[in-house]
């Protein structure tokens, strides 16, 4: 074996990279998430929160007016134990759950020791970033379907599925229904993009995953608390988590599509302004742990 | 103590061509607040040497590591490793390099192989269909076949070093940049590193190897590069740095004047009392036999005669005026 000397004399011959080298790493990167217990029992927590409300309902008379919007139709038409799920675990659960996935992503590296490895491997800091951004987001999108899919199979057991009748009033079929219910999945995905790149960002300023995991978690909670003040109004409009709920709108019969569209906007601005605070960050950090 | 650094004159290294180095800096400095961690470092790594970077706790040799790894950014100075910028250069040149960084570091709930595996996954130059053989063989060469599917919670010390090693030996290297490889191994494990050093060198691996222990690094090194307090006081070959260091001379006889005065008298530097009956001195270019012919024409009474070479110790002692400590 003879490392040096094919190598050597003029120029160091660089070595090829492998096609489907990031795919690798992104896999790499899900297993090591999904593998660890902690991830898969906040998982756990989130396909908890159906279980509970399907629960619930089917064992108390069912009256309508009190809770939140959807909670009402759930004894009718099991779709809406989907809905009611999410707007239970939007503004708790489904950020802690990120908050923690996000805080960790780098600064659980850092704190390890395990970043100076990857960074020797070498991942340059911009994959890494891309990988852990990826990595976040998937698990934001597993987790917003675990709330999805439990509720649609519990209420289907537990209430059946029926045609659905939309907060205008209008009545529309179950295949149109569940088409709806894939749109709502994938709109809660993208709102929480913005707080998961929040957690990115503020993974690259600290080695301590906990603290970075609480900051995260606190993005949340504050934007909610300026949001609940009424003198604030006129910047509700553009908080992290104003929006979150904005879902309700593909539940009515003339869908505002521009409002949609203007609100997913806005969380990938956010997503966008946050990641490129992180890449900013994290190509100029000393590390040193 | 003396703060000049003699590396120039002992290295022809001025023109890369002549001399390939593995790793060469220029003015390397990294200051953390007031202090100056590194101070202008030129470090020169020969093509295949076994280059032993030594110095005590503190004195910025991890620091030094790191910059060349581009983990840590230069205040001043500039970096080459094998024969490319770093760390301009570190997504071609990191592929040929292995690493092991003050101690391993890996997670816990997984086992070493997963650990490798995940390190191998993330290697865009390393070949997924023979990783699984990579990650054998590297296991295999540090002795942790056996306790491969153990989570790496459970590894003792010197397991969880030897993992590190193994990461480091996943592909074929050129450098290999091991910090204080030996931390927490047994004599029977360091012997083992000790010998894993030789035999990638025999391979034609440049090895920088770090250290705060003399005694393992003298019987690998091919070079030594000698740090204190963030300045790299020497560095060559081991024979030349050593060479440096003259010879001594150490008299034991009752009449010490007498001797100390023959001593003085031939020009001999460092004339000392180095106990009521023992006179030291540095040799210098004084012939030994003058020395004997000066002393027993002046009819002094000898008990004892030795001449020493200064071991690696007694040269960092001599050049940092302190032990193997904390320097700060
Ligand atoms: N991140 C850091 N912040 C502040 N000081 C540091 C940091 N890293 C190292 N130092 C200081 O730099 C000096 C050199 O440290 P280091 O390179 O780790 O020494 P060595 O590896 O030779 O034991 C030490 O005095 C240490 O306290
Ligand atoms: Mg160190």
């Amino acid at each position: 074996m003879s490392l040096a000397d094919a190598t050597w004399t003029g120029p160091l011959a660089v070595r090829p990279t492998f096609r489907g080298a990031f795919s690798r790493l992104y896999l790499s990167e899900m297993r090591l998430t999904l593998r660890r217990r902690r991830n898969v029992a906040l998982l756990g927590v989130l396909a908890v929160v159906p279980v509970f409300i399907g629960i619930a309902v089917k064992i108390s008379t069912p009256h309508n007016g009190d809770g939140p919007d959807f909670i009402g139709q759930v004894s009718n038409n099991g779709l809406f134990l989907v809905f009611t799920a999410l707007t239970v675990a939007l503004p708790l659960f489904l950020p802690l759950v990120i908050g923690v996935v996000s805080g960790d992503s780098i600064a659980g590296e850092a704190g390890g020791g395990t970043l100076r490895y990857l960074l020797t491997v070498p991942v340059t800091r911009g994959r890494l970033l891309a990988v852990k951004t990826l990595g976040v987001a998937s698990y934001t999108a597993i987790g917003v379907l675990i709330v999805t899919g439990v509720g649609l199979v519990l209420g289907g057991i537990l209430f059946g599925l029926h045609d659905v009748i939309l907060l205008s009033g209008d009545t529309v079929s179950l295949g149109n229904g569940l088409l709806r219910t894939l749109l709502v999945a994938a709109y809660v995905t993208v709102a929480l993009f913005g707080l998961a790149a929040g957690g990115v960002f503020v993974s690259t300023l600290t080695e301590n995953a906990i603290a970075a995991m609480a900051t995260t978690i606190g993005l949340a909670v504050f934007s909610a608390l300026l949001d609940a003040v009424p003198q604030l109004r006129r910047i509700h409009g553009v908080l992290l988590t104003h929006n979150w709920l904005g879902f309700g709108e593909l539940l009515r019969g003339q869908v505002d599509r521009a409002a949609l569209l203007r609100w997913s906007a806005l969380h990938l601005a956010y997503a966008a302004v946050f990641l490129s605070l992180a890449w900013a960050r994290l190509t100029t950090k000393d590390v040193t742990s | 103590m003396t703060a000049s650094t003699a590396g120039a004159s002992l290295l022809t290294a001025d023109s890369p061509a002549a001399t390939p180095l593995a790793v060469r800096t220029r003015g390397l400095t990294r200051r953390f607040g007031t202090q100056t961690a590194v101070d202008a470092v030129d470090l020169e790594v020969p093509r295949g040497a076994v280059y032993g970077f030594l110095g005590p706790n503190g004195c910025g040799k991890t620091t030094t590591i790191r910059m060349l790894l581009g983990l840590l950014a230069a205040d001043a100075g500039e970096i080459e490793l094998l024969g490319r910028p770093m760390p301009a250069d570190l997504g071609s040149v990191l592929p040929r390099v292995g690493a092991l960084i003050e101690g391993p570091a890996f997670h816990l709930y997984l086992s070493g192989w997963d650990n490798l595996r995940r390190l191998d996954s993330c290697d865009r130059t390393a070949d997924p269909k023979t990783s699984r053989d990579r990650i054998g063989e590297a296991l295999a060469r540090v002795g942790l076949t056996a306790a491969s599917s153990k989570r790496y919670r459970q590894y003792s010390l010197g397991m969880k070093q030897r993992l590190g090693l193994a990461a480091a030996l996943l592909q074929p290297r050129d450098l290999l940049v091991l910090d204080e490889p030996t931390n927490g191994l047994d004599p029977q494990g360091t012997r083992e590193v000790r010998h894993l050093v030789r035999e990638l060198a025999s391979d034609g691996t440049t090895v920088l190897v770090s250290s705060h222990l003399l005694a393992e690094i003298e019987q690998v090194a091919t070079h030594v590069g000698i740090m204190s307090a963030g300045v790299l006081l020497r560095q060559g070959t081991l024979k030349e740095v050593l060479s440096e260091g003259t010879e001594i001379v150490r008299i034991t006889t009752p009449d010490v004047e007498l001797v100390t005065l023959c001593l003085q008298r031939l020009g001999l530097a460092d004339v000392r009392l180095a106990l009521d009956d023992e006179v030291t001195a540095r040799l210098g270019d004084v012939p030994v036999e003058d020395v004997v012919r000066e002393v027993v024409h002046a009819d002094a009474r000898v008990r004892g005669f030795v001449t020493a070479r200064p071991d690696l110790e007694d040269l960092f002692v001599a050049l940092t005026g302190e032990g193997f400590d904390v320097a700060r």
